[in-house]
């Protein structure tokens, strides 16, 4: 099956990049924006005719999804073992992927249209995000370890300038940094990781790691370190390096702070795309995963994803910029989505767990990234972030309203909405893998329903907000991509995708387990009441129950002081500890040297100048001297 | 050819008075004194020409002649160098060596 | 007979040259170079060189020094006492000087010369017939080249002396 037009997909908008960054001066703003839209429309046609061929036409051959590479070539060769590939990988999850990047960075650049209008930027902006969507394309369709690396890195690049988009604001700038810093420290593990495993395999293709049999494998894990054999510790570095893209504790300090860039951004990368990097990462890998030493590295996957997700959801609970809460929220989510990549096992339904994960990864596109473009209205109505400057807008902002809504219903988890579909697949893997995972994660849905419904009933109940008369509407282009992803929100929950993405290609029929579900249900009712009854009116509840949990409320207000924790690390321990020492020794010894041989020949010439005395006896004197030396030598030692 | 004297002590003397020539030379600090250090040396070769002549080839008169004019040629470089030691004299005022060192550093 | 002459005239000559190169007087430096040359022309005439003795002792003596005179009354309060270099400089020099004469000395003590013994006499005659034959080993050109240089450095010191143009 002839798949070569895939080269097209991450190439438009790699030149729609080329184009409006070296033309941001000339073109006008309305042109780059149709150029933009345009350009990842047409990606977007282009994926969803791969899905549809992949799926549909070729679809499973005696049962199992084919592999398929359009392109495969030798980039940089240095050995027979080490050699950079590049290449295009078509496989369910890539297919599943394109259809998400594509999609929300579609309606994400129609929405900027709206939003960013009257921008100095406006160029710029569209410019990166065709930059964003060429690397997280190439991401997806990486074949081997090494091209995922380097459009890992793009795909960082890409979000340090849009997070720092505003590049007047300081604290924009700091954001900006912040996430580079964090990610490429995750990075560095990153690329241990994979440097060790692949001396150790001899390989760093996905398709030769993955598809490997008990002989090699057994030669694979023949060397132990600490306890683990060599393959588990590699793949838990690669797993930091993607807990970092992916915001997992104690990697996450980025993501609110990344909230300092324009709305879109937040919803393209920090929603939908780029965090869930390290999800897809470690489903790619997934065979390896849970082979290695029976699935140890898998352990720590879940239980750094419930962590995760326990920590964001009680930290979201206590926030009030509306999108520091979604981000913590996210967090959660995908605190979800690496728990249930934890728990799953491979063959057919007991591969229950990656389906779910891949399953929550689509459904979380779409309903975070309507929650993060509804709040992108909010706030362009408001012109402020802040909870307590939004109350009764339920009127003034239907669309915005309705949409948020469902978006909401989704998250939480209530039946007939995506988000109940794939979010008790999770759990029913967890409930038959781990149970303590399962009471994490139960509690957790309670408490998303809780501070999600705390969100919508602060902004569109309540009180109202001061000067509400000018808060009107956003106009059409950012209402549709609502109206498209809130109808995605409740339709993704009906697509049997694990007839499509299942861990060993087979696909497996799945059905809810009622009695779980109900479970589930009944929590996340608990969540709504709950918030129902402290926001709806304006209450003291809040108030005295925040008193009441006292020391505790201050914490998880404070995020846990995390970030006052790291910035004691790298200044009292690292700045002051070990870089100070280094750079004394820089300057003092190093510098000092080079200093010392430059004084020394200044004073060496200072004292040999003497002899351009200008005095002609004294170069007479020279003169006969040498030549009764040079003489002497060659009468004494030549003959 | 003198009586009793060979040749060695001969050039011996020539040698040192040369010698004595070249350490005036490097020493004086007066101009008029480093030329007449170089009278020296320049008789010190006008005697080797003649003595070689003498004692080792004696029909040949080149030697002979040829000291006649190393004579002419020193005595016209002297009086051209009192010349030139006079025009700097007029300049600045001295003949002393440290005022006319102008090729220093 | 010869030999004690000679070595008198040898001691004359280095003493003077050394007294010379060493006097802080000016005029008595002079002198004392006058007595080294014309020691020198003594030695000139015991080789039977008349022609050149006399020859040292009217261009140098006569010549050369009285030039030397001249311009030191010139140029000098004759009477002032004259800088000597400093004694590392004079070490340095005598260091220089000595080992060049170690380096010539030998050499020259050591060549095997065919010292051929005669007593003839340079004749006057026969240099002027050298000075200005035409034949091989005939000395014409050097002759004419010599009286050219003359020429020249006559014209030289003259132009030199005067300075730049007759100004006020």
């Amino acid at each position: 099956m002839d798949f070569t037009y895939t080269i097209l997909i991450p190439l438009i908008p790699l030149i729609t990049f080329l184009i409006l960054g070296i033309g941001s001066f000339k073109i006008k703003p309305n042109i780059s924006g149709f150029i933009g839209t345009a350009s990842i429309g047409t990606s977007l046609i282009l994926s969803l005719y791969t899905a549809y061929k992949y799926f549909f036409v070729v679809g499973n051959v005696d049962g199992v999804f084919q592999t398929f590479y359009p392109f495969k070539t030798v980039w940089m060769n240095f050995t027979p073992t080490l050699h950079i590939d590049m290449g295009i990988l078509i496989d369910p999850i890539s297919v599943m992927m394109l259809v998400v990047v594509t999609l929300i960075s579609f309606l994400v650049n129609v929405y900027s249209i709206g939003y960013m209008k009257g921008d100095t930027g406006f160029t710029k902006f569209f410019a990166f995000l065709s930059l964003f969507t060429f690397s997280m394309l190439g991401l997806v369709l990486a074949t081997n370890l090494f091209q995922i690396y380097i459009f890992w890195e793009l795909v960082g690049v890409s979000s340090f300038l849009l997070i720092g988009f505003y590049y007047t604001k300081p604290s924009a700038i700091i954001a900006a940094k912040k996430a580079f810093i964090v990610t490429r420290f995750a990075d560095l593990f990153f690329l241990i990781g994979i440097l060790l495993m692949g001396y150790y395999t001899g390989t760093f293709d996905f398709d030769t790691l993955t598809s490997a049999d008990s002989a090699q494998l057994a030669q694979w894990t023949s060397v132990s370190f600490m306890g683990m054999s060599i393959i588990t510790f590699s793949l838990i570095l690669i797993f930091i390096g993607g807990a970092g893209k992916s915001a997992m504790f104690p990697l996450h300090i980025w993501l609110p702070d990344a909230m300092e860039g324009p709305t879109p951004v937040s919803a393209l990368i920090h929603a939908a795309t780029m965090v869930v990097a390290g999800v897809y990462l470690v489903a790619r890998l997934f065979n390896i995963y849970q082979i290695a030493d029976d699935g140890l590295a898998l352990e720590v996957v879940a239980y750094v994803g419930a962590f995760s997700s326990l920590f964001a959801a009680i930290i979201a609970l206590t926030q009030n910029d509306i999108k520091r809460v979604l981000a913590f929220s996210t967090m959660s989510q995908i605190g979800y989505m690496m728990l249930a990549l934890g728990v799953s096992g491979y063959e057919g339904h007991e591969g229950l767990g990656y389906m779910a994960s891949m399953w929550h990864l689509f459904t979380h596109a779409m309903f975070k990234g309507l929650l993060f473009l509804a709040a992108g209205s909010i706030i362009h109505a408001v012109h402020s972030n802040m909870l307590q400057d939004m109350g009764s807008l339920r009127k003034k902002l239907p669309i915005t309203h309705i949409t948020f809504l469902i978006a909401t219903l989704a998250i939480s988890g209530i039946p007939f909405f995506s988000g109940f579909f794939s979010k008790d697949e999770i759990l029913a893997a967890a409930y038959h893998h781990n149970k303590l995972i399962y009471f994490v994660g139960l509690f957790v849905a309670g408490l998303t329903a809780f501070y999600m419904f705390r969100l919508y009933f602060g902004i569109f109940w309540g009180r109202e907000v001061a000067h509400s008369d000018k808060v009107h509407e956003s106009p059409k282009s950012m209402t549709i991509p609502l109206m498209i992803l809130a109808f995605m929100s409740f339709a993704a929950g009906y697509i049997p995708f694990s007839k499509y993405v299942s861990a060993d290609r087979k696909g497996f029929h799945s059905h809810i387990d009622w009695s779980m579900a109900t479970i589930a249900i009944i929590t996340a009712f608990i969540g709504i009441a709950l918030a129902f009854v402290f926001y709806k009116k304006e209450s003291k509840y809040p108030e005295k129950i925040a008193n009441a949990f006292g020391v505790f409320y201050r914490w998880a207000y404070k995020k846990f002081y995390m970030d006052e924790l790291y910035f004691f690390i790298t200044r009292q321990i690292i700045f002051k500890r070990i870089s100070a020492p280094f750079a004394w020794f820089d300057k003092k010894v190093v510098d000092g040297t080079m200093d010392l041989v430059g004084n020394t020949t200044v004073e060496t010439s200072k004292k040999i100048k003497g002899i351009q005395s200008g005095k002609v006896q004294d170069y007479a004197m020279f003169f006969v001297g040498g030549v009764v030396v040079i003489a002497m030598i060659v009468k004494y030692l030549f003959n | 050819m003198i009586n009793g004297i060979s040749i060695y002590e001969i050039l011996t003397l020539t040698t040192i008075l040369f010698f004595i020539g070249i350490y005036g030379f490097f020493t004086r600090k007066n101009l008029i004194t480093i030329l007449m250090s170089i009278e020296l040396i320049l008789n010190a070769s006008a005697i080797n020409f003649v003595i070689i002549n003498k004692y080792l080839f004696p029909e040949n008169l080149q030697g002979a002649i040829f000291s006649v004019f190393i004579i002419a040629v020193a005595a016209a470089e002297t009086a051209l160098a009192v010349a030139i030691i006079i025009n700097l004299y007029k300049m600045i005022t001295s003949v002393e060596v440290k005022d006319t060192e102008m090729m220093k550093y | 007979m010869e030999r004690i002459i000679f070595y008198i005239l040898a001691a004359i000559i280095i003493f003077f040259a050394i007294a010379s190169v060493n006097s802080k007087k000016m005029l008595r430096a002079v002198i004392y170079l006058l007595f080294v040359l014309i020691a020198i022309s003594g030695i000139y005439f015991m080789v039977d060189y008349s022609f050149l003795g006399a020859i040292q002792l009217a261009v140098y003596a006569g010549g050369v020094i009285v030039l030397i005179i001249f311009s030191v009354l010139l140029v000098h309060h004759i009477e002032l006492s004259l800088e000597m270099a400093t004694v590392k400089k004079r070490i340095i020099a005598a260091i220089v000087s000595l080992s060049g004469i170690a380096l010539v000395l030998p050499i020259i003590l050591q060549t095997k010369f065919n010292v051929v013994e005669n007593s003839k006499a340079i004749q006057v005659k026969d240099i002027g017939e050298k000075m200005l034959s035409y034949d091989k080993g005939g000395f014409i050109l050097p002759f004419e080249v010599i009286s050219i240089l003359l020429l020249a450095v006559m014209i030289g010191a003259i132009v030199i002396a005067k300075g730049s143009k007759l100004e006020k």
